[in-house]
C-alpha cells in the first residue's frame, strides 16, 4: 500500500504552561490510517509526552473525541486521507477544561449527565421479528449515546452559558422519558423544564451534526419541548 | 494495615479490578497508567462476556474461570451487560462432528447449554446462515469494554484508591534486590517524581514484560494481537460463535448499534506496534459471513488490533496454542522482593485475577483480610468521573 506523508499541527498544553502552543509532526499514513493511529504513532516514535484519550478504537466508548480541522470528530473513525488537507490541525474539545494537550476533564460533563440517571442498557429495536431465547427477558442493547461530549463541544449555547444543561444530558433525559426503566421520568423532566434546560437551546443543531452515534440530541430537545407544551396545553384546557 | 501502600502499574481491567480488591481489603492503593485508563488492550477487546464455552474442549481451566466470573459479574455489575445469551452454530458436517466433545466439555466445566434445532435457531436469529445444521445456546453476553473497568475504578476511588492516568513509570526504586517504589513522569505536567510502595504490582498486560524488565525480572509474556472489525448495525441480538475449535473470525458480538467480528491471532515483540493487516480484515468479513451472511454486505465502521497478553514461552507460532488462563508471579522466587506480576487472562476473568493477586499481596505483607469483591456491587461508571 502506498504511503503519503501528512503534517499534523497538534495543540499542546501542560499544567503550569503560560499558554498553549502548536507542534507540527510529519507522519507517514496509508489509505486506512485513522487520526487516532497517526496520533499514537506520534506518541510512540516522536514525542512520548503527547497525551490523548482513547480506548475502544471503534466509536463505541466515546473517549477519543477531539476537534480535527475545526470539526468535532472521534479520532478512531476519522481517516486521515479523507480529510483532504496536507496539514491537519488537531485540538481538544471545547466547553470543557483542558487537562493536557488533547485531554479534557470530563468531570463537569458527567456531573450533569449522571443527573439524567440514564440506564446503560435499553430494549433493542433491531430484528423485531426474532424470537427471544429461553431465559432471556427481552432483547437488550447498550444505549446509543457514547458520552463522548462532541455535541457539547460543538454547541454554541454551551460556549456562552456554562449553566446550560447541554445536548448530551437533554438527549439522555429524553431517552429516560421514552423508556424510564424504573427511573422517575417525571422528576428528570421537571428538572430540564427550566431556563438552563431544554428551553435554552437555540436550535443551531450542531449537536446532531457532529453526533457519531445516531443520538440526534437536537431532535430529542425538540421532543422534550413538545412533551412539556402538550402538558401545559392540557392543563389550560382543564385536562391532566 | 492501612499503613501499607501498594502501587499498581497498568490501568486496564486487571489493574482496575485489583485496585478495587485491595482498597476493599483496607490497603492504600495508587494506580498509575501511562495513557488514558483502558487505552491498552482492555478498551479494544471484543466486548464478549465469555460463558467459557469457547474454551470448554481445549482449555478447561480457562473455561471454568470464565463461567464462574461470568456469574459473579452479573451480580456485582448489574446493568452493565447486554444479556441476550449466545449461540454456537454448526454450519458444516465437520462442525457437527465437534458437537459431542463441545457439549461434554461444557458439562464438565459447569457451563449450561441448550441444544437447538436448525429451525429453532433460525427463529431466534433470522440472519443466521440458512445452511446451519443446529446450534447450542450458552450464557454469553456483551460487555462495555471500558465502562465495566470504570466501575471497578469508581468503587476503588470511593474506597480511597488514587488513580493516576497519563503517569508513566520510568524506572523502579530499588533497595538492593527489593522494589520500594516507582519513579514516574506525569505527562499532564511534565514533572517527574517518586512514589514509595511496600509492594509494586505489575498489571501492564502485554506490556508487563517491558515493565518487569525495569526491576530486572523476566516475565514470559507473548503479546499476541488480533484484528477486530465493527460493522454498522446489529446483524444479530445474541453473540454468535462458530461451533468448532477456536479459530479466526468465529465470533460476532453485537454491541450497541454495531456488530463486532473477531478475531485473528499472531505474535509480536512490541505491543506498541500493531498493524491491521488488510488480509485479516478481509478474513473477518469472510468468516463472519459464513455464520451470518448479512455481514458481507454490512458497511464497515472500524477495523483495529488489540494485543492479548498470553502467558507462555516466547516464540509461539500464532498464540492460538497458548492458554487463556492467567498467572500471578511473586518475583521473590527470582530473588526480587516487593514485586508481583499478574498477567494473562481475559476481561471476563479480571476480577478473579485481582482476587488471586490480592491474596498474594496480602500474604506477602502478612495481612489477614479476605477478598470481598464477589459480593460488593460496583458503583456506576459515571462515578469514576464525578468522584
Amino acid at each position: 500500500m502506498s504511503e503519503t506523508t501528512v503534517h499534523f499541527r497538534v495543540f499542546r498544553y501542560k499544567q503550569g504552561d503560560e499558554r498553549p502552543h502548536y507542534d507540527t509532526f510529519a507522519v507517514p499514513v496509508e489509505e486506512r490510517t485513522t487520526v487516532l493511529e497517526a496520533l499514537q504513532a506520534i506518541r510512540r516514535d516522536q514525542d512520548p509526552s503527547l497525551t490523548l484519550r482513547h480506548s475502544c478504537h471503534h466509536a463505541s466508548c466515546g473517549t477519543c473525541g477531539m476537534r480535527v480541522n475545526g470539526r468535532e470528530v472521534l479520532a478512531c473513525v476519522t481517516r486521515v486521507l479523507d480529510l483532504g488537507t496536507p496539514v491537519i490541525t488537531v485540538e481538544p474539545m471545547r466547553n470543557a477544561p483542558v487537562v493536557s494537550d488533547l485531554v479534557v476533564d470530563m468531570g463537569d460533563f458527567y456531573a450533569t449527565f449522571a443527573q439524567a440517571q440514564l440506564p446503560l442498557v435499553r430494549r433493542s429495536e433491531f430484528l423485531p421479528d426474532a424470537q427471544v431465547a429461553e431465559g432471556v427477558p427481552f432483547h437488550m442493547r447498550f444505549e446509543s449515546c457514547i458520552e463522548c461530549g462532541l455535541c457539547l463541544s460543538a454547541c454554541p449555547v454551551a460556549a456562552s452559558d456554562p449553566a446550560y444543561v447541554g445536548p448530551a444530558t437533554l438527549a439522555a433525559v429524553w431517552r429516560v422519558v421514552e423508556e424510564p426503566r424504573g427511573v422517575d421520568a417525571e422528576a428528570v423532566l421537571a428538572w430540564v423544564d427550566s431556563e438552563d434546560g431544554c428551553w435554552r437551546c437555540h436550535v443551531a443543531m450542531e449537536c446532531s451534526e457532529v453526533c457519531p452515534s445516531n443520538v440526534n440530541p437536537g431532535h430529542a430537545i425538540m421532543e422534550l419541548r413538545r412533551t412539556l407544551i402538550r402538558r401545559q396545553v392540557g392543563v389550560l384546557q382543564g385536562g391532566v | 494495615m492501612a499503613g501499607y501502600h501498594v502501587v499498581i502499574v497498568g490501568g486496564g481491567a486487571t489493574g482496575a479490578a485489583l485496585a478495587h480488591d485491595l482498597a476493599l481489603r483496607g490497603l492504600r492503593v495508587t494506580l498509575v497508567e501511562r495513557g488514558e485508563i483502558t487505552s491498552g488492550t482492555t478498551g479494544r477487546h471484543h466486548g464478549l462476556l465469555h460463558s467459557g464455552a469457547r474454551y470448554a474442549v481445549k482449555d478447561q481451566e480457562s473455561a471454568r474461570e470464565c463461567i464462574e466470573e461470568n456469574m459473579i459479574l452479573r451480580r456485582i455489575a448489574p446493568g452493565s451487560f447486554e444479556l441476550n445469551d449466545g449461540l454456537f452454530v454448526a454450519i458444516t458436517d465437520e462442525d457437527l462432528e465437534y458437537k459431542d466433545a463441545f457439549l461434554e466439555g461444557c458439562a464438565a466445566c459447569g457451563i449450561p447449554t441448550r441444544v437447538l434445532t436448525r429451525e429453532e435457531a433460525l427463529r431466534l436469529e433470522p440472519n443466521l446462515n440458512p445452511d446451519l445444521k443446529m446450534a447450542v445456546q450458552v450464557p454469553d453476553g456483551t460487555m462495555d469494554a471500558m465502562r465495566l473497568p470504570l466501575r471497578f475504578l469508581a468503587t476503588a476511588k470511593a474506597n480511597g484508591a488514587v488513580i493516576k492516568p497519563f503517569t508513566e513509570v520510568l524506572s523502579f526504586l530499588m533497595e538492593g534486590k527489593t522494589v520500594v517504589g516507582v519513579h514516574v513522569r506525569d505527562h499532564t505536567t511534565g514533572k517527574e517524581y517518586d512514589i514509595g510502595a511496600d509492594i509494586v504490582v505489575n498489571a501492564a498486560g502485554p506490556w508487563s514484560e517491558k515493565v518487569a524488565r525495569m526491576a530486572g525480572v523476566d516475565v514470559p509474556i507473548q503479546p499476541s494481537p488480533g484484528v477486530l472489525v465493527a460493522v454498522v448495525g446489529r446483524v444479530c441480538n445474541m453473540v454468535i460463535n462458530r461451533l468448532h475449535r477456536a479459530g479466526d473470525g468465529d465470533i460476532i458480538v453485537p454491541q450497541r448499534e454495531l456488530s463486532v467480528i473477531g478475531t485473528s491471532s499472531w505474535v509480536v515483540d512490541d505491543p506498541d506496534k500493531l498493524d491491521v493487516p488488510e488480509e485479516h480484515v478481509r478474513l473477518m468479513f469472510e468468516k463472519g459471513a459464513e455464520m451470518v451472511p448479512a455481514v458481507a454486505r454490512a458497511p464497515m465502521r472500524a477495523a483495529w488490533s488489540a494485543a492479548r497478553p498470553l502467558v507462555g514461552s516466547r516464540g509461539a507460532a500464532t498464540g492460538r496454542e497458548l492458554s487463556r488462563t492467567f498467572k500471578c508471579f511473586d518475583h521473590a522466587d527470582e530473588g526480587v522482593e516487593g514485586f508481583v506480576t499478574i498477567t494473562g487472562g481475559k476481561a471476563t476473568t479480571a476480577r478473579g485475577m485481582a482476587e488471586t493477586a490480592g491474596n498474594v499481596v496480602c500474604q506477602k505483607l502478612g495481612i489477614d483480610a479476605p477478598c470481598r469483591t464477589r459480593e460488593v456491587v460496583l458503583l456506576p461508571h459515571t462515578a469514576y468521573y464525578t468522584a
